[in-house]
């Protein structure tokens, strides 16, 4: 991928430290105005501060990294020449890859299942897991829309805004239940993904994404200042949580409750619990929905609009209703997502619904593997707990996230988990006739 | 009336900014057919260097306005176009060629990238500094209402109208205005004729960042604040303007640059300002419905 | 030869400008049913123009393309969208730059094709979600259909390994074998033996006389191989600089003087010949 490509015994020690010397420099002008110096605030004006030691770390960090990581180029790329000469042209598929992926999607679930009961009164852990669900459905809605059909949306949040906004109001304006408001709210966000997706799916791929990012800042900022509708900046609040078929989760009293009726000790970890295995069913239909239409005319077409445009209006397909479909289907997973999110916090503001989270959807769906549904499963899980194991990290997460999508692309650009499983095959006894 | 006449000042100011980074929108997609999204970011790096330099040089006690801003100027152009620089070769120039997505992550992770790096090194807080240049002319007063054109506001308005005139010479007559032509036009052909088209690619950056850095300066002057979410809006706000006046148009964006800033000088004093960035994005959305190739632009052919 | 009186599609004073360029300057074409017809000329005479302004691709200036359809007679094609002219008229086109769908396999390729009665047939994925019988009966039609071809073109042993894969006289094939699921009445194949090797486009000749005389197909095919053109076609109309300067048989046109000194020229003359020669009448 790099430009040029140099056989790596072809340089010599020297020319390789002044090939990472000007890099070097290029980092010191980078560096000077953002490392080296800054400016702080002292008692109401700016005064500037200098950081010359780190700015020397940060030189020569580059320096050093640009030896490695150009030493490691040329030798994986002159490993790879060696390798094709001796091998010729023999393709090294392995016929092995998708066994794996199935084996691990089943431990997970596995693990999936079994992880409240094992922790059933850790409530950081089933909390931290139900927030790594959230992704998880979240990001297998916008990997339809990006993964499957090409689209680039950076607006998924606006989506998951209008479903939890929706469920918000319908539940403390007019009185509705959760499971009642779900389907709606989410046939809410599929409504706006088509308000969306009408006008703008039409155009070329770039101006769409421009177009998803200028409508979430729209839904960002009407949620901010439509006060009578939203709360503002102060959101809404108090919006009631699921109930268990019914019964609340509450302490025992005069109505019906569910430690109640099943004669159970009331404990707070009933509810998070069952948050949890509601989030994990969310996220299972949501599994199964994306898997099965992936295998049926409609994700196929996707698929090959992801490919080639001009190619599927040739062979007949109206492009723009396959990607309004693929974008409105994401929407609504989105909405639905969204639904769950208030349900569970009880409280909801546009600061939940800034570009930052669509960001980190797309981070996920990006690292994880353009398509692959496990790879959004690793993704989410490495993003929501890294920051977790300390504040040093979350610090620095956008950070990372930013620098981990330039390289992935630049890496492999179908994402870490890029390997695509055909969506039938040919039975070999029709084969041979 | 009077009003009026202050929102025309106030619009033709941001619309000159918002004109100054359109074109580094224009020039990069007019060559290697992709928006940079981390555009935006760039012109929000040249106003913390701004800030850093204004300091700076009021530490070292200079108060000459015309010095101070002409050395803040230099050395915010210096270093941002080494940023646009850098942003070129290590996010897009390995992917060129590669799938059309790619390269629109690969800028989205730069400009997620380059606001957490300023929100890290230079702080999350609003960086305020000390006014550069105070006062201005009373030109007009009406139903005591007195419209006000500040200097800061002279100094944008001639500062944009310099550097347009400028740019359009360097790119309509010298011979790196026309390598740079031909490139839009046809890189292989271009790069087969001897030219240098990596080089040219990397020049454009550098330009685009050049206008940002200076409308990064202008608006750390005429605002007096900065924080790492600026690039964000403006950027947005500078690509519509790009797309309005016809992307891969110089004069194209320099003239969405002032509409967008008229329509936001007007709609904030008339209508109300908590929605004013709800117009700008509605105007997006209208213009690629019904006029994708802008006012100035060309209509796109579609290759088959 | 050409039978005339029966064209499958009419090309009316057709004009297609950009700007100041007319790339097809008052262009009139009757192509017949059940023949093979060829548009040859040299680079830049709005050959594949021609081709996008027939499949909706571009719309033209002036001028009417209008087929013939046995079943659902007369549309005109220049007022539809490019997906509408390959869906309702069945009219199926390939590329220059031959477009498959790289990361999916041979057969999926094969299947998109068929996407529509597909689609169709899974009630907008709701019977397809719910695996109804008559989704199953459709999609073994189309794999039965998609498996015909590509034991037909040679391909099946491909049919499971990524198109992107595979070397570029396969692609050509994989593409015309795609365009072919499509249910075609009219096949137009722009350059289909570009990059072929002799013994690959000899095959191409068969398998486009095989169309022609087995399925009752009507092909309009672009190229620059000789070897293909005068071995294959019925027909064969001339561009230059966007206008038609001959139209005839094979015959006709190598003798054709302006043809040979406009666009021929000596060399090509000769490279004409010595290709023709063995060539099945």
């Amino acid at each position: 991928m790099r430009a040029p490509v140099l056989v790596h015994d072809a340089l010599t020690l020297a020319e390789r430290c002044k090939d990472a010397a000007s890099v070097a420099l290029i980092g010191l002008l980078l560096g000077v105005p953002m490392v080296g110096l800054t400016t702080v605030d002292q008692g109401g004006a700016l005064q500037v501060a200098t950081r010359w030691p780190l700015l020397g770390a940060f030189v020569l960090a580059v320096f050093v990294g640009r030896l490695v990581l150009r030493y490691s180029i040329d030798r994986v790329s002159a490993g790879k020449r060696l390798r094709e000469r001796a091998e010729g042209a023999a393709t090294a598929s392995s016929a092995g890859g998708a066994g794996w992926v199935r084996q691990l999607g089943i431990a997970a679930l596995v693990l999936a299942l079994l992880m409240p009961i094992v922790f059933s009164d850790n409530r950081y852990v089933v909390d931290t897991a139900t927030t790594v669900l959230i992704y998880v459905m979240l990001g297998w809605g916008l990997n339809v829309v990006v993964g499957l059909a090409g689209l680039l949306d950076l607006g998924h949040v606006a989506f998951y805004a209008v479903g939890a906004y929706a469920y918000a109001l319908l539940s403390t304006q007019f009185g509705w239940g959760f499971w009642a408001a779900l389907p709606v709210a989410g046939g809410i966000a599929a409504l706006a993904g088509l308000l969306v997706g009408w006008p703008s799916l039409r155009l070329r791929g770039d101006y769409l994404a421009i177009v998803t990012l200028g409508f979430g800042e729209i839904i960002r900022v009407v949620l901010v200042n439509w006060t009578d509708f939203s709360g503002g900046p102060n959101g809404i609040a108090s919006i009631p949580r699921p109930s268990f078929f019914g019964l609340p989760f509450r302490p025992p009293g005069d109505t019906p409750s569910f430690a109640g009726f099943f004669g159970l000790e009331f404990s707070p970890m009933h509810r998070i619990v069952f948050l949890y295995y509601v989030i994990l069913l969310l996220c299972l239909i949501t599994n199964l929905l994306v898997t099965r239409l992936r295998k049926l005319p409609i994700g196929r077409a996707w698929e090959a609009v992801r490919e080639d445009e001009i190619a599927c209006r040739a062979l007949g397909i109206n492009v723009t209703g396959v990607k309004l479909s693929a974008f409105v289907f994401g929407a609504m997973l989105g909405g639905v997502a969204g639904v769950f999110f208030a349900a569970r916090q009880g409280f909801i503001s546009p600061e939940s619904f800034t570009f930052n989270e669509s960001a980190i959807i797309l981070a996920i769906v990006v690292l994880g593997g353009m398509g692959s549904q496990l790879g959004v499963v690793l993704a989410s899980l490495v993003l929501v707990l890294l920051p977790e194991l300390g504040r040093d990290f979350s610090e620095f997460r956008m950070l990372l996230f930013g620098a981990a999508m330039i390289l992935i692309m630049i890496w492999r650009p179908g994402g870490i988990l890029s390997r695509r499983e055909p969506t039938l095959r040919v039975a070999r006894k029709e084969g041979g006739a | 009336m009077a009003l009026a006449l202050q929102q025309l000042i106030n619009g033709l100011t941001l619309g000159a900014v918002y004109g100054l980074i359109a074109i580094g929108y224009t020039m990069v997609y007019g060559i290697i057919g992709m928006i940079n999204f981390a555009h935006g970011d760039i012109y929000m790096v040249s106003a913390f260097i701004a800030v850093t330099a204004f300091t700076l040089l009021a530490a070292a006690g200079i108060t000459s306005v015309p010095l101070a801003l002409a050395v803040v100027l230099f050395v915010s152009v210096l270093f941002t176009s080494v940023y646009g620089w850098a942003v070129e070769r290590t996010a897009y120039r390995p992917l060129r060629g590669s799938t059309r997505l790619a390269p629109l992550i690969s800028a989205i992770g730069m400009s997620i990238f380059l606001q957490n790096m300023v929100q890290l090194t230079q702080g999350a807080r609003v960086k305020p500094i000390p006014p550069v240049l105070v006062g201005g002319f009373d030109i007009f007063e009406a139903d005591g209402f007195t419209v006000h054109l500040s200097y800061s506001q002279v100094l944008i308005i001639v500062v944009t109208v310099l550097l347009m005139s400028g740019f359009t010479w360097m790119i309509s007559r010298t011979s790196f205005g026309r390598q740079q032509r031909a490139c839009e036009q046809d890189m292989t052909m271009t790069g087969l004729l001897g030219i240098h088209v990596d080089r040219i690619i990397s020049l454009t950056f550098m330009l685009g960042a050049t206008l940002a850095a200076v409308a990064g300066v202008l608006v750390t002057v005429y605002y007096g604040v900065v924080d790492f979410y600026i690039g964000f809006v403006a950027g947005i706000k500078a690509f519509t303007a790009a797309v309005l006046g016809g992307i891969g148009s110089m004069p194209g964006a320099m003239l969405g640059g002032v509409l967008i800033g008229l329509i936001e000088a007007f709609w904030a004093a008339y209508l109300s300002p908590e929605y004013k960035d709800v117009a700008t994005f509605s105007i997006l959305i209208l213009v690629l419905m019904f006029r994708p190739s802008g006012l100035l632009g060309r209509p796109e052919v579609e290759k088959v | 030869m050409s039978d005339l009186l029966q064209p499958i599609l009419t090309v009316d004073r057709l004009t297609m400008r950009f700007g100041g360029l007319t790339a097809i300057d008052d262009l009139s074409l009757a192509v017949p049913a059940r023949k093979i017809t060829a548009v040859i000329g040299p680079n830049g005479a709005g050959k594949t123009t021609l081709f996008n302004c027939m499949t909706g691709f571009y719309k033209p200036t002036l001028g009417s393309v209008r087929l013939n359809h046995p079943q659902r007679g007369v549309l005109a094609l220049e007022g539809l969208p490019s997906h509408a002219v390959a869906h309702r008229a069945q009219v199926v086109r390939t590329f220059q730059n031959i477009r498959l769908f790289p990361r999916m396999t041979v057969l999926e390729n094969l299947i998109v094709a068929q996407h529509n009665p597909l689609q169709a047939a899974s009630g907008f994925s709701l019977a397809g979600l719910l695996g109804l019988p008559a989704y199953r009966r459709a999609e073994a039609k189309a794999l039965e259909t998609a498996v015909g071809w590509l034991t037909r073109l040679k391909l099946i042993d491909k049919a499971d390994v990524a198109a992107g894969d595979l070397p570029y006289g396969t692609q050509r094939r994989i593409e015309i074998a795609r365009a072919l699921c499509v249910d075609p009445v009219l096949l137009c194949l722009d350059e289909p033996a570009a990059g072929l090797n002799p013994r690959e486009s000899a095959e191409l000749n068969e398998l486009l006389q095989s169309l022609v005389a087995d399925d009752d197909l009507s092909i309009l095919l672009i190229e620059h191989d000789m070897s293909v053109v005068m071995n294959v076609s019925d027909h064969i109309c001339v561009l230059n600089y966007g206008r038609k300067i001959a139209e005839g048989t094979p015959e006709e046109i190598r003798n054709n003087p302006s043809v040979i000194q406009a666009y021929l020229g000596e060399e090509e003359d000769e490279n004409m010949d010595a290709s023709t020669e063995g060539a099945a009448p």
